[in-house]
């Protein structure tokens, strides 16, 4: 009878744990992804800072952490780079399993500002990309994720963007894996990916 | 646990900084006022500050300026359903007996059309306008893109 009770209370945790589990590796917080959650892969073919047509595709093998952003945002963008150069260097030999993208939701001015300077101030290996306003939002609905312009007089160029603030990690075989929210410490990221390898 | 981590993470990486030191006006104290370096001088930076309030009424933020910058105003970064964005903050509220951070995520100051790109170990001045209390200035240190504070033994982060 006590070994009965042990069971019940063993297959309880255990099953408890799974559905923790399922529960905190789900997309929270994108209501798109939520609804349609099942396997997909986000694809992408976005010009790079020399002007070079980049694909989801060329990285098969690698893990992806994918930011949506645009250069002119001073609070939210170099915060979460800042997290992904950290991971980066704290991976050490194995930072070649990952590449670190920053997709511009903002491509023209950012070309123009120049995105090379602005990805290579945070991380040599992060390599950003900007598209054409089609190529952009194709690649935005791929990873069911939201970006959109307000104009504002008094933001510069009378404008500002709001855009999904999560990382997006996708896994080597090209399929999202989940997604990392705004803030999310440097450590746990590096934690998960390193749980994955 | 989160937050442990975080804070952990926060004293780990604030590099040094150099001006720790308070500034008062009336019952408000400026402590901990900063910037990340900027990435040349054609977007804006962030600022961001502790104010205490040790009085007995509430106070308010209501403006900044700096002759670092062409433009500068209160912003606070919100994150609805993922999505960020960052509406102007009119006022940002320093209520009795309270601590407000602005801070990377939050509040924050946006200095737009900067004069020069803010580089790592620059300083420069603020002015804050507050609502009762009136305007103080205080000295900005600009740290590295990937700090997270200044490193400050009383930092009340
Ligand atoms: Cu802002």
């Amino acid at each position: 009878m006590r070994l009965r009770t042990l069971q019940i209370i063993l297959w309880t945790a255990a099953i408890l744990g799974t559905a923790i589990f399922a529960w905190a590796r789900w997309p929270a917080g994108n209501p798109a992804a939520t609804e349609t959650f099942s396997v997909f892969e986000p694809s992408f073919a976005l010009a790079d800072s020399d002007g070079k047509i980049r694909t989801n595709a060329e990285f098969r093998g690698k893990f992806l952490l994918v930011f949506f952003g645009f250069t002119n945002c001073p609070d939210v963008c170099p915060t979460t780079l800042a997290e992904v150069a950290q991971v980066m260097d704290n991976l050490g030999p194995e930072a070649d399993k990952v590449q670190p993208i920053f997709i511009s939701v903002d491509p023209e001015r950012d070309r123009r500002l120049g995105l090379r300077a602005y990805t290579e101030a945070f991380h040599a290996s992060i390599l950003g990309l900007a598209g054409t306003e089609a190529e952009t939002r194709a690649a935005a609905q791929s990873f069911k994720i939201f970006y959109g312009r307000q104009n504002d007089a008094k933001s510069p160029d009378g404008y500002t963007m709001s855009h999904s603030s999560g990382l997006f990690l996708v896994g080597p075989d090209g399929a999202w894996l989940r997604q990392f929210g705004f803030g999310t410490p440097a450590a746990d990221i590096l934690s998960d990916l390193q749980s994955r390898f | 646990m989160k937050h442990l981590i975080l804070t952990t993470a926060l004293l780990l990486s604030a590099p040094a900084a150099f001006a720790c030191e308070a500034v008062t006006v009336g019952d408000l104290t400026i402590q901990h006022a900063w910037s990340k370096a900027t990435i040349g001088a054609d977007r804006p930076a962030a600022f961001y500050v502790g104010i205490t309030n040790s009085g007995s009424s509430d106070d308010a933020l209501v403006g900044i300026s700096t002759p670092a910058a062409g433009m500068s105003m209160l912003h606070e970064t919100v994150v609805t359903d993922g999505v960020a964005s960052m509406p102007h903050a009119m006022r940002v509220p320093v209520p009795a007996g309270q601590t407000v951070q602005l801070a990377p995520g939050g509040y924050h100051g946006m200095l737009m059309v900067l004069t020069a790109a803010l580089k790592e170990g620059d300083r420069f001045p603020v002015t804050l306008t507050f609502e009762k209390a009136g305007e103080v200035t205080t000295d900005v240190d600009v740290l590295p893109l990937r700090s997270e504070g200044p490193d400050c033994a009383d930092a009340g982060q």
